[in-house]
């Protein structure tokens, strides 16, 4: 049993040691120290806490501390890297969960013993923590179910859904005034299940409104809300540990939301509303004015364009993952660098399902991570490029963001690679991207369609380099 | 069908209609193919390659038109060949219908489909069929070759160690596709461009290509006319043309005119006075000289040299460079019928309600079908039709919006910190200060390594289990498993999270 002042000391180590693992990811050089710094930080507070506060059962603590590290390092060995985004939605769950169990039998506990205000804060701290958690909890399991496919990626827009998210915030606030009220005298178990099953239908429906492209936001605004719930927990605990942490995660989170909603020009509450595109943007004939002809090219005659380039830029998009052909775009990639030919890799913030998914497959597919740069490193340099080859992407890449002040997604910053000498586009058809608005790039004079499934189209690329 | 490709007979002409790799691509489409011996030969394609692209090769011009359903052409039917051309066949080739009413009327008499590749509609999805621009883009660039081989300098510059060479200037007029090839051909063999064009739209195409644009003061007069040709100008206009010219006359090489107006004659924009005002050894390549020349002292088909000048008026450039412009031709005649052939089934089908089709047949049928309805499209009227400019709303920011939201923050603080006891205070504080933490580090993070970011914030967050190990020790049963439960879940978490860390972490490498 050590003191309580040094179980202190070690929270203030480990707050430190999070910090500097955070702040690691700065770049690619010390992101793995910082790992190691944030895993450094964790055993330290748990060791803390484990030899401070914990008197008994130390049984049962080591069985489902063994138990379920087994399971997390077996899932982090065996997942693939383009299941990364389930993964993370279904870990976010277990946050939930786990703030939910707290939250709910720390006000089981008989033992607690406040009065007066002190009760009511401590009252509201728990029931915050466990609305928070529930919303985390069933809104990273819907997330995971259409990251992974399970269910349809389309938005699910009910009439009236606005109104019935009202209805629940009400019906939530009102049985929080229950709650406290009742648990001055002993009671309030009651409005608090209650409140936890509202919350858990509100997170359902609040993911199920958000369509398969917003997901980077979605997923962002979850990690968000562990990390919320993580500090509600703490103050319903007295815990600085769990607050600080809980307010780094909860910023990490609501910073990313905001980038993903800049990098798509939308506002972060209309995305959480759901059902993009159905309001005041529908009425707008997209796409049926005569475009232009299409110009298709072939497997060999894009090898040779790619040839005879000097400047190659690589925008790659949701497709690249779905098709799972990053393995095949690096080995087209070192083929063209060993040419001479400079390869360059643009990504836009929004491409994939998770903020940096991209540069994840890429690095999985031991793409350099020097040549692969950000939307605005490198869009000034399209002029200079000779032939973009954009893979399994759509509206990143969609001129009428700039010059259609009309179109669903004007204002929208993208990836200017008509500027460039030549584009190449691999896709299966010319089906529209998530927005649903037709894109005029296709159409432009200086882009050929490469049609067909990416990875198979590639492969035949390769063959004819 | 039976396409059938005899040999040309007009003086001179070295293309062919087909080379060996479109047999093959117009085999797919269904049809069979059948070549008149020797008919590539000119342009260095042999009849064995044909035969191994799956063509037959015939003897006889007679038994080529007999045989065929379709006939490729590059020129005009002439002599023998119009006894040869059979009702009810298509023929496909240069036509010129304007310049050759006669040879319509008789075509349209015969029953015969004509279709002329030069009345192709310059819409943009029918410019991969557009044989005019192909051979256009072959004669600006052979106009460059032929200019060099009578010049008798260097076109770069260079500085040697036996003295310094200037570099040749060279003054391209007219900057359509054979202008803008000449402009690149002239740029990469190193010389100083410049350009004129009485079409101002044109500007940035001159200068994309690196070359010089010259200016006309004048006042603002576009000479863009239908279809991206120019019109005739007013007289002022031709006037401070000539002016413009004319300074220019004594100061460049190498001029290459390509100037056009789509039925008329060439514009006579080189005098002879600018010809005797250029130094000596200059050359001048006149591509308007089957129209009559922008030039004065142009003799069409043949090398004149007067004061001096070199006058190229060569009206066969695309056949002399063969093989690239028999390439180009064949692929803008496959595209053509891939057009005209949807099944794919070789079955060659004329439909009206194409544009393309429309614009190039002339006549089919009995009847003539030429000139077609004026075409609805363009390339550059469409540019010009202005597209309202994106108008930027600017939002006014209200300056009360935030003192207000402010204000609220604070008292609801105010109100926070008059009820809440000390020892809660003390934990918010911490709270808001990890906030701002937190918000200095996120932004630093690299946008690269915001799926790392998530999945370590994620395993941090999981720090939540401190909640459970307090719980743990409890006597009282379903608290205690609870919190085994959470301890358990957190966990795979804690461990999930940082492992699949570690693990994307150690894929980035340089």
């Amino acid at each position: 049993m050590i003191s309580t002042g040094i179980v202190t000391v070690a929270y203030i180590a480990a707050m430190v040691l999070f910090i500097l693992a955070l702040n690691g990811l700065s770049n690619q050089e010390t992101a793995r120290k910082g790992n190691w710094y944030g895993i450094s930080g964790m055993v330290i507070a748990l060791l803390a806490t484990v030899l401070g506060v914990v008197t008994n059962n130390y049984i049962e603590l080591m069985i489902a501390l063994l138990v379920g590290g087994s399971i997390g390092l077996l899932v982090a060995k065996r997942v693939q890297m383009t299941a990364i985004p389930e993964l993370i939605a279904i870990l976010h769950s277990l946050v939930g969960l786990a703030a939910i169990m707290v939250g709910y039998a720390n006000f089981a506990d008989a033992s607690s013993h406040f009065t007066g205000i002190d009760l009511t804060i401590h009252d509201i701290e728990t029931y915050v923590g466990v609305l928070i958690g529930a919303i985390t909890l069933s809104g990273s399991i819907t997330a995971f179910g259409k990251l992974s496919g399970r269910i349809g990626s389309k938005p699910l827009t009910l009439p009236g859904r606005h109104i019935f998210n009202l209805v629940l915030l009400v019906a939530v606030a009102w049985l929080g005034q229950q709650f406290v009220v009742q648990s001055a005298v002993g009671n309030g178990m009651l409005p608090l299940v209650i409140m936890i099953a509202l919350a858990l239908v509100f997170g359902v429906h609040m993911v199920m409104a958000i369509g398969g492209a917003d997901m980077p936001v979605v997923i962002s605004m979850l990690n968000s809300y562990s990390g919320w719930a993580a500090a509600a927990t703490g103050f319903m605990l007295n815990n600085d540990l769990l607050i600080v942490i809980g307010a780094l995660v909860g910023s990490s989170g609501a910073i990313l939301s905001y980038i993903m909603c800049k990098a798509m020009n939308r506002n972060f509450l209309s995305v959480i509303a759901g059902g993009f595109g159905s309001s005041n943007v529908k009425a707008l004939p997209v796409g049926d004015q005569e475009q232009g002809e299409v110009l298709t090219i072939s497997a060999t005659e894009t090898a040779e364009l790619l040839m005879s380039a000097k400047e190659v830029m690589i925008i790659p998009g949701y497709g690249m993952a779905v098709a799972k052909a990053q393995q095949i775009v690096s080995e087209l990639t070192s083929k063209l660098r060993e040419k001479d030919i400079n390869v360059r890799f643009a990504i836009h913030p929004v491409a994939g399902r998770m903020p940096g998914q991209m540069n994840v497959l890429l690095a999985e597919a031991k793409v350099p991570y020097d040549i692969v740069f950000e939307m605005d490193e490198v869009n000034d340099d399209f002029p200079q490029v000779d032939v973009s080859l954009v893979i399994g992407a759509n509206d990143i890449v969609n001129p009428s963001a700039l010059d259609e002040p009309n179109s669903p997604i004007a204002g929208m910053p993208v990836l200017e690679c008509w500027h460039g000498k030549a584009s190449i586009v691999l896709k299966r058809s010319m089906a529209t991207g998530y927005a649903g608005v037709q894109n005029p790039l296709f159409f432009k004079e200086n882009t050929q369609m490469l049609f067909g499934d990416a990875k198979d189209t590639l492969v035949e690329v390769l063959a004819a380099l | 069908m039976k396409i059938g490709v005899p040999k040309e007979i007009h003086t001179g002409e070295r293309r062919v209609a087909t080379t060996p790799d479109v047999v093959s691509k117009l085999t797919k489409l269904g049809f069979d193919v059948v070549i008149e011996t020797g008919a590539g030969m000119a342009a260095n394609y042999a009849d064995d390659a044909y035969g191994e692209a799956g063509c037959k090769i015939i003897n006889s011009a007679q038994d080529v038109w007999a045989q065929s359903d379709i006939v490729l052409k590059v020129q005009a039917p002439e002599g023998d060949e119009n006894t040869l051309l059979k009702s009810g066949q298509t023929l496909i080739c240069f036509l010129w219908p304007a310049q050759n009413p006669e040879m319509l009327k008789d075509l349209t008499q015969r029953g015969i489909t004509a279709i002329a590749i030069d009345s192709i509609p310059r819409i943009s999805r029918a410019q991969k069929m557009d044989a005019r621009s192909s051979m256009a883009n072959i004669s600006g660039y052979r106009a460059i070759v032929e200019a060099a081989q009578h010049f008798g300098r260097f076109f770069t510059g260079q500085i040697t160690a036996a003295g310094r060479v200037a570099p040749a200037k060279v003054l391209v007029i007219g900057a359509g596709v054979a202008g803008l090839a000449a402009i690149g051909a002239a740029k990469s063999m190193g010389a100083i461009v410049r350009s004129f064009d009485t079409r101002a739209e044109v500007k940035e195409q001159i200068e994309s290509m690196d070359a010089e644009f010259l200016m006309l003061n004048f006042k603002d007069e576009d000479g863009s006319g239908e279809g991206g040709y120019a019109k005739v100008m007013s007289d002022e206009f031709i006037e401070a043309e000539m002016a413009l010219f004319a300074a220019q006359a004594k100061d460049v090489d190498i001029i290459v005119t390509t100037a056009l107006i789509p039925g008329k004659p060439a514009p006579k924009l080189i005098t002879s006075e600018m010809v005797a005002s250029m130094k000596s050894g200059s050359v001048i390549v006149d591509l308007a000289a089957e129209q009559g020349g922008n030039c004065e002292l142009t003799v069409p088909g043949k090398v004149a040299v007067c004061h001096g000048v070199s006058i190229i008026g060569y009206t066969d450039l695309p056949s002399r460079l063969a093989a690239q412009s028999s390439q180009l031709y064949s692929n803008n005649l496959y595209n053509l019928l891939a057009e005209m052939t949807p099944e794919k089934d070789g079955k060659l089908f004329v439909d009206m309600t194409n544009d393309v089709v429309l614009g190039a047949t002339i006549c089919t049928e009995g009847k003539t079908t030429w000139p077609p309805p004026a075409p609805t499209l363009s390339a550059t009227p469409k540019k010009v039709a202005a597209t309202p400019k994106p108008t930027v709303v600017e939002k006014k920011k209200s300056v009360f919006g935030p003192i207000i939201g402010a204000a609220i923050g604070a008292l609801a603080l105010l109100g926070l910190g008059g009820v809440a006891p000390a020892d809660f205070m003390s934990h918010f504080t911490v709270f808001v200060l990890a906030c701002f933490v937190g918000y200095m580090v996120i932004w630093s993070v690299s946008p690269a390594l915001h799926t790392p970011l998530m999945s370590v914030t994620n395993a941090i967050s999981s720090i939540i289990v401190i909640g459970a190990l307090i719980q743990i020790s409890s006597t009282d049963d379903t608290i205690k498993w609870f919190a085994v439960f959470t301890v358990l879940i957190a966990s795979i978490n804690i461990v999930g999270g940082f492992a699949v860390t570690h693990r994307m972490l150690k894929m980035f490498r340089k």
